[in-house]
Protein backbone atom coordinates (compact mmCIF):
# COMPACT_ATOMS: atom_id res chain seq x y z
CA UNK A 1 0.00 0.00 0.00
CA UNK A 2 1.09 3.58 -1.16
CA UNK A 3 1.40 5.67 2.53
CA UNK A 4 2.12 8.62 0.52
CA UNK A 5 -1.38 9.93 1.62
CA UNK A 6 -1.10 9.81 5.02
CA UNK A 7 2.43 11.59 5.11
CA UNK A 8 1.14 14.20 3.09
CA UNK A 9 -1.89 14.43 4.96
CA UNK A 10 -0.13 14.37 8.20
CA UNK A 11 2.55 17.13 7.09
CA UNK A 12 -0.28 19.80 4.99
CA UNK A 13 -2.29 19.17 8.80
CA UNK A 14 0.36 20.23 10.80
CA UNK A 15 1.81 22.97 8.74
CA UNK A 16 -1.41 24.62 8.27
CA UNK A 17 -1.79 24.31 12.16
CA UNK A 18 1.31 26.11 12.72
CA UNK A 19 0.10 29.03 10.31
CA UNK A 20 -3.16 29.07 11.58
CA UNK A 21 -1.63 29.06 15.10
CA UNK A 22 0.02 32.13 15.01
CA UNK A 23 -1.96 33.95 12.83
CA UNK A 24 -5.06 33.24 14.19
CA UNK A 25 -4.06 34.12 17.85
CA UNK A 26 -2.69 37.35 16.40
CA UNK A 27 -5.71 38.40 14.43
CA UNK A 28 -7.46 37.08 17.86
CA UNK A 29 -6.02 39.70 19.70
CA UNK A 30 -6.10 42.16 17.37
CA UNK A 31 -10.01 41.69 17.06
CA UNK A 32 -10.81 41.61 20.44
CA UNK A 33 -9.16 45.10 21.58
CA UNK A 34 -11.28 46.76 18.76
CA UNK A 35 -14.78 48.93 19.04
CA UNK A 36 -17.83 47.86 18.30
CA UNK A 37 -18.38 48.84 14.65
CA UNK A 38 -15.18 47.36 13.49
CA UNK A 39 -15.33 44.53 15.67
CA UNK A 40 -18.49 43.19 14.00
CA UNK A 41 -17.26 43.53 10.09
CA UNK A 42 -13.82 42.09 10.84
CA UNK A 43 -15.30 39.29 12.88
CA UNK A 44 -17.98 38.50 9.96
CA UNK A 45 -15.05 38.69 7.11
CA UNK A 46 -12.52 36.19 9.27
CA UNK A 47 -15.58 33.41 10.42
CA UNK A 48 -16.42 33.53 6.64
CA UNK A 49 -14.34 30.84 5.55
CA UNK A 50 -16.29 28.61 8.35
CA UNK A 51 -19.70 28.87 7.05
CA UNK A 52 -19.11 29.13 3.40
CA UNK A 53 -19.05 25.45 1.53
CA UNK A 54 -15.88 24.10 0.94
CA UNK A 55 -16.24 24.26 -2.68
CA UNK A 56 -16.99 27.90 -2.48
CA UNK A 57 -13.46 28.39 -0.63
CA UNK A 58 -11.82 26.37 -3.35
CA UNK A 59 -13.35 28.55 -5.79
CA UNK A 60 -12.46 31.68 -4.68
CA UNK A 61 -8.70 30.59 -3.78
CA UNK A 62 -8.53 29.74 -7.31
CA UNK A 63 -9.84 32.50 -8.31
CA UNK A 64 -7.22 34.29 -6.56
CA UNK A 65 -4.03 32.48 -6.86
CA UNK A 66 -4.66 30.86 -10.09
CA UNK A 67 -1.81 30.29 -12.68
CA UNK A 68 -3.30 33.29 -14.59
CA UNK A 69 -4.73 35.51 -11.88
CA UNK A 70 -2.23 38.51 -11.43
CA UNK A 71 -1.89 37.54 -7.68
CA UNK A 72 -0.86 33.73 -9.38
CA UNK A 73 1.72 35.36 -11.63
CA UNK A 74 3.27 37.49 -8.53
CA UNK A 75 3.57 34.49 -6.43
CA UNK A 76 4.85 32.52 -9.29
CA UNK A 77 8.12 34.93 -9.33
CA UNK A 78 9.10 33.53 -5.95
CA UNK A 79 8.62 29.84 -7.31
CA UNK A 80 5.17 29.55 -5.44
CA UNK A 81 2.51 27.60 -7.29
CA UNK A 82 -0.66 26.83 -4.90
CA UNK A 83 -2.61 25.26 -7.60
CA UNK A 84 -2.30 21.32 -7.84
CA UNK A 85 0.67 21.41 -5.44
CA UNK A 86 1.02 20.04 -2.31
CA UNK A 87 1.76 23.41 -0.44
CA UNK A 88 -1.35 24.76 -2.32
CA UNK A 89 -3.44 21.81 0.01
CA UNK A 90 -1.74 23.95 2.99
CA UNK A 91 -3.29 26.89 1.67
CA UNK A 92 -7.02 25.40 1.33
CA UNK A 93 -6.59 23.74 4.92
CA UNK A 94 -5.19 26.76 6.69
CA UNK A 95 -8.23 29.28 5.27
CA UNK A 96 -10.29 26.67 6.21
CA UNK A 97 -9.16 26.08 9.73
CA UNK A 98 -8.36 29.56 10.39
CA UNK A 99 -11.81 30.42 11.93
CA UNK A 100 -11.72 27.71 14.63
CA UNK A 101 -8.65 28.89 15.63
CA UNK A 102 -9.79 32.29 15.41
CA UNK A 103 -12.60 32.59 17.31
CA UNK A 104 -11.95 29.77 20.21
CA UNK A 105 -9.01 32.27 20.98
CA UNK A 106 -10.74 35.54 20.78
CA UNK A 107 -13.31 34.01 22.98
CA UNK A 108 -10.29 33.18 25.62
CA UNK A 109 -8.54 36.84 25.21
CA UNK A 110 -12.12 38.43 25.78
CA UNK A 111 -12.02 36.78 28.90
CA UNK A 112 -8.25 37.41 30.06
CA UNK A 113 -7.98 39.46 33.45
CA UNK A 114 -6.81 43.22 31.90
CA UNK A 115 -5.37 43.97 35.29
CA UNK A 116 -2.78 41.01 34.41
CA UNK A 117 -1.48 42.89 31.33
CA UNK A 118 -1.45 46.33 33.27
CA UNK A 119 0.14 45.22 36.17
CA UNK A 120 3.01 43.47 33.32
CA UNK A 121 3.22 46.81 31.90
CA UNK A 122 3.46 49.10 34.92
CA UNK A 123 6.56 46.09 36.06
CA UNK A 124 8.31 47.67 33.05
CA UNK A 125 7.65 44.10 30.83
CA UNK A 126 7.71 44.68 27.34
CA UNK A 127 4.27 44.32 25.42
CA UNK A 128 5.62 41.47 23.57
CA UNK A 129 7.27 39.70 26.90
CA UNK A 130 3.09 40.38 28.32
CA UNK A 131 1.58 38.51 24.96
CA UNK A 132 3.82 35.65 25.12
CA UNK A 133 4.74 34.75 28.68
CA UNK A 134 1.07 36.08 30.35
CA UNK A 135 -1.84 36.59 27.94
CA UNK A 136 -1.28 33.51 25.85
CA UNK A 137 -0.44 30.96 29.08
CA UNK A 138 -3.63 32.52 30.84
CA UNK A 139 -5.59 31.95 27.43
CA UNK A 140 -3.82 28.52 27.81
CA UNK A 141 -7.23 26.51 27.36
CA UNK A 142 -8.99 28.35 24.88
CA UNK A 143 -6.09 28.11 22.80
CA UNK A 144 -5.42 24.34 23.23
CA UNK A 145 -9.06 23.82 22.41
CA UNK A 146 -7.93 25.85 19.07
CA UNK A 147 -5.58 24.04 18.02
CA UNK A 148 -6.46 21.01 18.00
CA UNK A 149 -10.19 21.68 16.26
CA UNK A 150 -8.10 23.80 13.36
CA UNK A 151 -5.80 20.26 13.40
CA UNK A 152 -8.93 17.87 12.97
CA UNK A 153 -10.38 20.13 11.00
CA UNK A 154 -7.26 21.01 8.17
CA UNK A 155 -6.69 16.78 8.50
CA UNK A 156 -9.94 16.29 7.44
CA UNK A 157 -10.39 19.06 4.80
CA UNK A 158 -12.22 17.85 1.45
CA UNK A 159 -13.87 20.00 -0.22
CA UNK A 160 -11.58 23.64 -0.91
CA UNK A 161 -8.25 20.59 -1.11
CA UNK A 162 -10.00 19.13 -3.98
CA UNK A 163 -10.64 22.17 -6.10
CA UNK A 164 -7.38 23.65 -5.45
CA UNK A 165 -5.03 21.19 -5.80
CA UNK A 166 -7.01 17.66 -7.15
CA UNK A 167 -6.21 14.42 -6.45
CA UNK A 168 -2.81 13.31 -7.90
CA UNK A 169 -1.43 10.15 -6.57
CA UNK A 170 1.74 10.45 -5.39
CA UNK A 171 1.57 14.53 -5.63
CA UNK A 172 -1.15 15.95 -4.12
CA UNK A 173 -3.14 12.93 -2.55
CA UNK A 174 -4.42 13.46 1.39
CA UNK A 175 -6.26 10.78 2.81
CA UNK A 176 -9.75 12.28 2.54
CA UNK A 177 -9.05 12.87 -1.37
CA UNK A 178 -7.64 9.38 -1.61
CA UNK A 179 -10.81 7.83 0.07
CA UNK A 180 -13.13 9.47 -2.38
CA UNK A 181 -10.79 8.43 -5.78
CA UNK A 182 -10.67 4.96 -4.34
CA UNK A 183 -14.58 4.48 -3.61
CA UNK A 184 -15.07 6.40 -7.63
CA UNK A 185 -12.97 3.58 -9.05
CA UNK A 186 -14.53 0.86 -6.88
CA UNK A 187 -11.68 -0.25 -4.68
CA UNK A 188 -14.02 -0.71 -1.44
CA UNK A 189 -10.86 -2.59 -0.19
CA UNK A 190 -8.30 0.15 -0.33
CA UNK A 191 -10.96 2.69 0.75
CA UNK A 192 -12.00 1.15 3.69
CA UNK A 193 -8.51 1.25 4.85
CA UNK A 194 -7.73 4.66 4.35
CA UNK A 195 -11.05 5.15 6.98
CA UNK A 196 -9.84 2.63 9.00
CA UNK A 197 -6.38 5.29 8.86
CA UNK A 198 -8.55 8.21 9.61
CA UNK A 199 -10.42 6.45 12.44
CA UNK A 200 -7.16 5.98 14.19
CA UNK A 201 -5.52 9.27 13.55
CA UNK A 202 -8.52 11.32 14.99
CA UNK A 203 -9.19 8.41 17.77
CA UNK A 204 -4.95 9.33 18.67
CA UNK A 205 -5.72 12.91 18.65
CA UNK A 206 -8.74 12.92 20.84
CA UNK A 207 -6.90 10.99 23.19
CA UNK A 208 -3.97 12.92 23.50
CA UNK A 209 -6.34 15.68 23.94
CA UNK A 210 -8.25 14.05 27.01
CA UNK A 211 -4.77 12.47 28.72
CA UNK A 212 -3.39 16.40 28.83
CA UNK A 213 -6.96 17.88 30.29
CA UNK A 214 -6.92 15.43 32.72
CA UNK A 215 -2.77 15.95 33.52
CA UNK A 216 -4.11 19.27 33.83
CA UNK A 217 -6.63 18.67 36.46
CA UNK A 218 -4.82 16.22 38.42
CA UNK A 219 -1.79 19.64 38.69
CA UNK A 220 -4.22 22.07 39.94
CA UNK A 221 -5.67 19.51 42.86
CA UNK A 222 -2.18 18.69 44.50
CA UNK B 1 10.76 63.80 46.07
CA UNK B 2 7.32 64.61 45.04
CA UNK B 3 4.26 63.84 42.49
CA UNK B 4 1.99 66.61 41.08
CA UNK B 5 -1.20 65.85 38.76
CA UNK B 6 -3.69 67.88 37.59
CA UNK B 7 -5.20 65.81 34.87
CA UNK B 8 -9.08 66.22 33.47
CA UNK B 9 -10.57 63.20 31.53
CA UNK B 10 -13.81 62.12 30.31
CA UNK B 11 -14.89 58.90 30.23
CA UNK B 12 -18.49 58.41 28.80
CA UNK B 13 -21.08 60.47 30.80
CA UNK B 14 -17.81 61.15 33.85
CA UNK B 15 -15.69 63.65 34.27
CA UNK B 16 -12.68 63.61 36.10
CA UNK B 17 -11.05 66.71 36.88
CA UNK B 18 -8.18 65.80 39.58
CA UNK B 19 -6.07 67.84 40.99
CA UNK B 20 -2.85 66.72 43.73
CA UNK B 21 0.41 66.94 45.18
CA UNK B 22 2.22 64.89 47.29
CA UNK B 23 5.50 64.33 49.09
CA UNK B 24 7.46 61.73 50.52
CA UNK B 25 4.50 60.76 53.14
CA UNK B 26 0.91 58.80 52.26
CA UNK B 27 -1.82 60.49 50.88
CA UNK B 28 -4.97 58.72 50.58
CA UNK B 29 -7.74 59.19 48.32
CA UNK B 30 -10.61 58.85 50.07
CA UNK B 31 -14.38 58.54 48.02
CA UNK B 32 -17.12 55.97 47.80
CA UNK B 33 -17.01 53.86 45.15
CA UNK B 34 -17.20 55.01 41.46
CA UNK B 35 -15.79 58.62 42.29
CA UNK B 36 -12.84 58.37 40.17
CA UNK B 37 -10.48 56.88 42.60
CA UNK B 38 -8.84 54.29 40.75
CA UNK B 39 -9.22 56.07 37.50
CA UNK B 40 -6.94 58.86 39.01
CA UNK B 41 -4.60 56.04 39.94
CA UNK B 42 -4.43 54.40 36.03
CA UNK B 43 -3.82 58.33 34.71
CA UNK B 44 -0.44 58.37 36.53
CA UNK B 45 0.46 55.08 35.85
CA UNK B 46 -0.43 55.95 32.34
CA UNK B 47 -2.72 52.43 31.43
CA UNK B 48 -4.98 55.27 30.54
CA UNK B 49 -4.25 58.45 29.23
CA UNK B 50 -6.04 61.41 30.31
CA UNK B 51 -7.45 64.06 28.10
CA UNK B 52 -5.50 66.62 29.27
CA UNK B 53 -3.41 68.02 32.09
CA UNK B 54 -0.29 67.29 33.05
CA UNK B 55 1.51 64.61 35.75
CA UNK B 56 5.03 65.28 36.85
CA UNK B 57 7.14 62.59 39.24
CA UNK B 58 10.24 64.10 40.59
CA UNK B 59 11.01 66.70 37.91
CA UNK B 60 10.31 64.21 35.43
CA UNK B 61 6.92 64.79 33.41
CA UNK B 62 5.39 61.73 32.62
CA UNK B 63 2.34 63.27 30.81
CA UNK B 64 1.87 66.65 29.38
CA UNK B 65 -0.96 67.14 26.97
CA UNK B 66 0.22 70.70 26.19
CA UNK B 67 3.64 69.42 25.03
CA UNK B 68 2.71 65.88 23.55
CA UNK B 69 4.32 64.19 26.28
CA UNK B 70 2.94 60.35 27.39
CA UNK B 71 5.87 58.12 28.96
CA UNK B 72 4.44 54.49 28.26
CA UNK B 73 3.45 52.73 31.47
CA UNK B 74 7.13 50.81 30.92
CA UNK B 75 8.49 53.81 31.58
CA UNK B 76 7.19 55.69 34.41
CA UNK B 77 8.36 53.07 37.30
CA UNK B 78 5.24 53.38 38.88
CA UNK B 79 4.77 50.40 41.36
CA UNK B 80 0.67 49.87 40.97
CA UNK B 81 -0.76 47.38 43.66
CA UNK B 82 -3.73 46.55 42.17
CA UNK B 83 -6.84 45.39 44.34
CA UNK B 84 -6.61 41.89 43.79
CA UNK B 85 -3.33 41.90 43.14
CA UNK B 86 -2.13 40.80 39.74
CA UNK B 87 -0.07 38.05 40.37
CA UNK B 88 0.12 36.30 37.38
CA UNK B 89 -0.96 32.95 37.74
CA UNK B 90 1.09 30.78 35.23
CA UNK B 91 4.01 31.90 37.45
CA UNK B 92 5.81 30.71 40.80
CA UNK B 93 6.31 33.00 43.20
CA UNK B 94 10.02 33.68 42.07
CA UNK B 95 9.49 34.18 38.83
CA UNK B 96 6.31 37.08 40.02
CA UNK B 97 8.90 38.62 41.82
CA UNK B 98 11.45 38.42 39.44
CA UNK B 99 9.09 39.91 36.43
CA UNK B 100 10.03 43.21 38.86
CA UNK B 101 13.60 42.70 38.50
CA UNK B 102 14.02 42.14 34.82
CA UNK B 103 15.65 45.50 34.64
CA UNK B 104 18.89 44.49 37.00
CA UNK B 105 21.40 43.18 34.17
CA UNK B 106 23.56 41.43 36.32
CA UNK B 107 22.95 38.19 37.82
CA UNK B 108 24.22 38.39 40.89
CA UNK B 109 22.83 41.39 42.34
CA UNK B 110 19.74 40.03 40.78
CA UNK B 111 19.78 36.49 43.22
CA UNK B 112 20.97 39.19 46.20
CA UNK B 113 17.80 41.64 45.77
CA UNK B 114 15.61 38.87 45.03
CA UNK B 115 16.92 36.78 48.29
CA UNK B 116 16.22 40.48 50.21
CA UNK B 117 13.47 41.08 49.24
CA UNK B 118 12.00 37.75 49.67
CA UNK B 119 13.12 38.10 53.51
CA UNK B 120 12.35 41.22 54.28
CA UNK B 121 8.59 40.16 53.05
CA UNK B 122 8.70 36.80 54.73
CA UNK B 123 8.07 35.21 51.41
CA UNK B 124 11.17 32.81 52.15
CA UNK B 125 9.87 28.71 51.83
CA UNK B 126 7.05 30.24 49.39
CA UNK B 127 9.53 30.72 46.39
CA UNK B 128 8.08 27.61 44.55
CA UNK B 129 4.34 28.43 44.93
CA UNK B 130 1.91 29.25 42.65
CA UNK B 131 -0.37 32.41 43.47
CA UNK B 132 -3.41 29.87 43.79
CA UNK B 133 -1.72 28.27 46.76
CA UNK B 134 -1.13 31.52 48.72
CA UNK B 135 -3.17 33.06 51.46
CA UNK B 136 -4.73 36.62 50.56
CA UNK B 137 -1.84 38.47 52.54
CA UNK B 138 0.47 35.92 51.04
CA UNK B 139 -0.30 37.49 47.77
CA UNK B 140 -0.29 41.02 48.43
CA UNK B 141 2.90 40.30 49.79
CA UNK B 142 4.02 38.92 46.58
CA UNK B 143 2.87 41.68 45.04
CA UNK B 144 4.20 43.96 46.90
CA UNK B 145 7.61 41.91 46.61
CA UNK B 146 7.48 42.61 43.00
CA UNK B 147 6.31 46.02 42.91
CA UNK B 148 9.00 47.40 45.51
CA UNK B 149 12.21 45.40 44.15
CA UNK B 150 12.28 47.11 41.11
CA UNK B 151 12.54 50.25 43.44
CA UNK B 152 9.55 52.59 42.12
CA UNK B 153 9.55 55.90 42.45
CA UNK B 154 6.09 56.30 43.82
CA UNK B 155 3.42 53.55 45.23
CA UNK B 156 0.18 52.89 43.90
CA UNK B 157 -1.98 51.56 46.34
CA UNK B 158 -5.77 50.60 45.07
CA UNK B 159 -7.99 49.32 47.78
CA UNK B 160 -5.28 46.87 49.10
CA UNK B 161 -7.23 45.70 51.70
CA UNK B 162 -10.98 45.01 50.40
CA UNK B 163 -10.41 41.67 49.27
CA UNK B 164 -9.40 40.67 52.68
CA UNK B 165 -11.58 39.54 55.67
CA UNK B 166 -11.46 41.42 58.49
CA UNK B 167 -9.68 40.18 60.98
CA UNK B 168 -6.37 39.75 58.18
CA UNK B 169 -7.07 43.60 57.51
CA UNK B 170 -5.66 44.79 60.67
CA UNK B 171 -2.60 42.80 61.01
CA UNK B 172 -1.65 43.65 57.61
CA UNK B 173 -2.52 47.11 57.96
CA UNK B 174 -0.04 46.97 60.77
CA UNK B 175 2.68 45.54 58.37
CA UNK B 176 2.00 48.06 55.50
CA UNK B 177 2.46 51.14 58.00
CA UNK B 178 5.67 50.06 59.26
CA UNK B 179 6.55 49.20 55.02
CA UNK B 180 5.25 52.56 54.21
CA UNK B 181 7.55 54.04 56.63
CA UNK B 182 10.60 52.52 54.85
CA UNK B 183 9.53 53.63 51.69
CA UNK B 184 10.96 57.21 51.09
CA UNK B 185 9.05 58.49 48.09
CA UNK B 186 5.37 58.98 47.50
CA UNK B 187 2.63 56.76 47.80
CA UNK B 188 -0.96 57.21 47.25
CA UNK B 189 -3.62 55.12 48.94
CA UNK B 190 -7.03 54.63 47.36
CA UNK B 191 -9.76 53.65 49.68
CA UNK B 192 -13.22 54.07 50.72
CA UNK B 193 -12.70 53.34 54.07
CA UNK B 194 -11.88 56.11 56.41
CA UNK B 195 -10.57 54.47 59.02
CA UNK B 196 -7.59 52.45 56.64
CA UNK B 197 -7.40 56.23 55.72
CA UNK B 198 -6.89 57.67 58.53
CA UNK B 199 -4.79 54.67 60.06
CA UNK B 200 -2.45 54.62 57.04
CA UNK B 201 -2.10 58.11 55.26
CA UNK B 202 -0.75 61.91 56.61
CA UNK B 203 -2.63 63.51 54.31
CA UNK B 204 -6.20 62.24 52.57
CA UNK B 205 -7.46 64.02 49.67
CA UNK B 206 -11.06 63.22 49.26
CA UNK B 207 -12.51 62.87 45.89
CA UNK B 208 -16.68 63.04 45.23
CA UNK B 209 -18.18 63.03 41.72
CA UNK B 210 -14.27 63.33 39.64
CA UNK B 211 -13.13 66.49 41.59
CA UNK B 212 -11.03 66.57 44.92
CA UNK B 213 -13.16 68.31 47.85
CA UNK B 214 -10.20 69.04 49.49
CA UNK B 215 -6.81 67.60 50.50
CA UNK B 216 -4.92 67.97 53.83
CA UNK B 217 -3.22 66.83 56.68
CA UNK B 218 -5.41 63.68 58.22
CA UNK B 219 -5.77 64.84 61.85
CA UNK B 220 -6.37 68.49 60.98
CA UNK B 221 -9.64 66.93 58.21
CA UNK B 222 -10.94 64.69 60.46
CA UNK B 223 -10.79 67.79 63.49
CA UNK B 224 -11.84 70.36 61.33
CA UNK B 225 -13.55 69.39 57.77
CA UNK B 226 -14.69 72.87 57.25
CA UNK B 227 -17.32 72.04 54.96
CA UNK B 228 -20.39 69.66 55.08
CA UNK B 229 -19.37 67.52 52.21
CA UNK B 230 -15.77 67.34 54.14
CA UNK B 231 -17.55 66.35 57.11
CA UNK B 232 -20.65 63.81 55.93
CA UNK B 233 -17.19 61.93 53.87
CA UNK B 234 -15.01 61.83 56.99
CA UNK B 235 -17.88 60.16 58.76
CA UNK B 236 -20.20 62.96 61.00
CA UNK B 237 -23.31 62.07 61.23
CA UNK B 238 -25.22 65.12 62.64
CA UNK B 239 -24.67 67.66 59.80
CA UNK B 240 -27.84 70.39 60.35
CA UNK B 241 -28.20 74.35 59.06
CA UNK B 242 -26.97 76.78 61.67
CA UNK B 243 -26.37 80.67 61.74
CA UNK B 244 -23.72 82.30 63.24
CA UNK B 245 -25.18 84.72 66.06
CA UNK B 246 -21.71 85.62 68.02
CA UNK B 247 -17.98 85.64 67.38
CA UNK B 248 -18.20 82.01 69.42
CA UNK B 249 -21.98 81.48 68.96
CA UNK B 250 -24.47 79.64 66.88
CA UNK B 251 -27.95 78.94 66.84
CA UNK B 252 -29.38 75.98 64.96
CA UNK B 253 -33.04 76.63 64.16
CA UNK B 254 -33.89 72.79 63.17
CA UNK B 255 -32.60 71.62 66.93
CA UNK B 256 -34.20 74.60 68.35
CA UNK B 257 -30.08 75.13 70.72
CA UNK B 258 -28.12 77.57 70.59
CA UNK B 259 -24.19 76.09 70.80
CA UNK B 260 -20.62 77.78 72.01
CA UNK B 261 -17.49 76.43 69.55
CA UNK B 262 -14.09 76.74 70.17
CA UNK B 263 -12.77 78.31 67.47
CA UNK B 264 -13.76 81.80 66.26
CA UNK B 265 -16.37 81.88 63.89
CA UNK B 266 -15.98 83.39 60.36
CA UNK B 267 -19.16 84.65 58.32
CA UNK B 268 -20.40 82.34 55.32
CA UNK B 269 -21.08 79.48 57.89
CA UNK B 270 -23.71 77.59 56.96
CA UNK B 271 -24.19 74.93 58.92
CA UNK B 272 -22.62 72.90 62.02
CA UNK B 273 -21.38 69.51 62.25
CA UNK B 274 -21.16 67.12 65.36
CA UNK B 275 -19.87 63.55 65.25
CA UNK B 276 -21.82 60.76 67.04
CA UNK B 277 -19.25 60.11 69.66
CA UNK B 278 -18.94 63.40 70.63
CA UNK B 279 -22.17 63.61 72.66
CA UNK B 280 -21.22 63.69 76.17
CA UNK B 281 -23.82 63.18 79.67
CA UNK B 282 -21.49 64.52 81.83
CA UNK B 283 -20.70 67.28 79.83
CA UNK B 284 -21.62 70.86 80.91
CA UNK B 285 -21.32 73.16 78.06
CA UNK B 286 -23.89 73.27 75.19
CA UNK B 287 -26.33 71.31 77.92
CA UNK B 288 -29.87 70.61 76.50
CA UNK B 289 -32.70 68.39 77.23
CA UNK B 290 -33.10 65.62 74.72
CA UNK B 291 -36.09 62.49 74.16
CA UNK B 292 -34.24 58.95 73.53
CA UNK B 293 -36.27 57.95 70.07
CA UNK B 294 -34.53 54.41 68.98
CA UNK B 295 -31.62 52.25 70.05
CA UNK B 296 -29.41 49.88 68.49
CA UNK B 297 -26.74 47.32 70.38
CA UNK B 298 -23.35 47.47 69.27
CA UNK B 299 -20.92 44.80 70.81
CA UNK B 300 -19.09 47.60 72.48
CA UNK B 301 -21.55 50.86 72.05
CA UNK B 302 -24.67 52.08 71.71
CA UNK B 303 -26.34 53.55 68.82
CA UNK B 304 -29.13 55.98 69.77
CA UNK B 305 -31.27 58.53 68.51
CA UNK B 306 -32.87 61.08 69.85
CA UNK B 307 -34.16 64.59 69.60
CA UNK B 308 -33.87 68.15 71.50
CA UNK B 309 -36.67 69.47 73.43
CA UNK B 310 -37.04 72.11 71.18
CA UNK B 311 -36.45 70.25 68.24
CA UNK B 312 -38.45 70.82 65.43
CA UNK B 313 -41.19 68.27 63.88
CA UNK B 314 -39.94 66.48 60.52
CA UNK B 315 -36.30 67.16 61.48
CA UNK B 316 -33.92 64.07 61.28
CA UNK B 317 -33.08 62.21 64.27
CA UNK B 318 -29.96 62.93 65.96
CA UNK B 319 -27.11 59.77 66.40
CA UNK B 320 -25.12 59.84 69.35
CA UNK B 321 -22.79 56.79 69.87
CA UNK B 322 -22.55 55.64 73.86
CA UNK B 323 -19.68 53.12 74.73
CA UNK B 324 -21.27 50.91 76.93
CA UNK B 325 -19.22 51.75 80.57
CA UNK B 326 -20.51 55.34 79.80
CA UNK B 327 -24.07 54.32 79.72
CA UNK B 328 -25.08 53.98 82.67
CA UNK B 329 -29.65 55.07 82.71
CA UNK B 330 -30.50 57.82 80.10
CA UNK B 331 -29.61 61.05 80.80
CA UNK B 332 -31.98 63.50 80.69
CA UNK B 333 -29.96 66.36 79.06
CA UNK B 334 -26.21 65.45 76.96
CA UNK B 335 -23.65 68.49 76.74
CA UNK B 336 -20.79 68.70 73.76
CA UNK B 337 -17.72 70.26 74.26
CA UNK B 338 -17.18 73.38 72.28
CA UNK B 339 -14.36 72.34 70.32
CA UNK B 340 -16.64 68.80 69.12
CA UNK B 341 -18.93 71.81 67.53
CA UNK B 342 -17.92 72.00 64.07
CA UNK B 343 -17.92 74.77 62.03
CA UNK B 344 -18.75 73.95 58.52
CA UNK B 345 -18.94 76.75 55.32
CA UNK B 346 -20.11 76.77 51.91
Amino acid sequence: MDLFPLWNSLRVAALSTVIVFFLGMCAAFYVSKLGRVKKGIIDVLFTLPLVLPPTVVGYVLLVTVGARRPLGVFLEQFGLRFVMTWYGGVLAAAVVAFPLMYRTARGAFESFDETLAYAGKTLGLSNTYIFWRIRVPACKQGILAGIVLAYARALGEFGATIMLIGYTPGRTATISTTVYHLWRIGDDRGAFMWVMVNLGISAAVLLAVNLLERRKKKAVRV
Amino acid sequence: MSLFVDIRKRLGGFQLDVRLEADGGVLGLLGASGCGKSLTLQCIAGILSPDEGKITLDGVTLFDSVAGINLPPQKRRVGYLFQHYALFPNMTVRQNVLCGLHREPEREAKVRKLDEILNRLHLSGLESRRPHELSGGEQQRVALARILVGGPNLLLLDEPFSALDSQLREQLQMEMQTLLARFDKPALLVTHDRDEAYRLCGQIALINQGRIVTQQETKTLFADPGSRQAASMTGCKNIVVAQKTGEYEVTVPDWGVRLVTAVPLRDGLCAIGVRANHFDAAETQNRHPIIQTGQMEEPFSYMLQMRYANQSAHTPDIWWRVPKVDMTGLPEAVGIAPEFVLPLYE
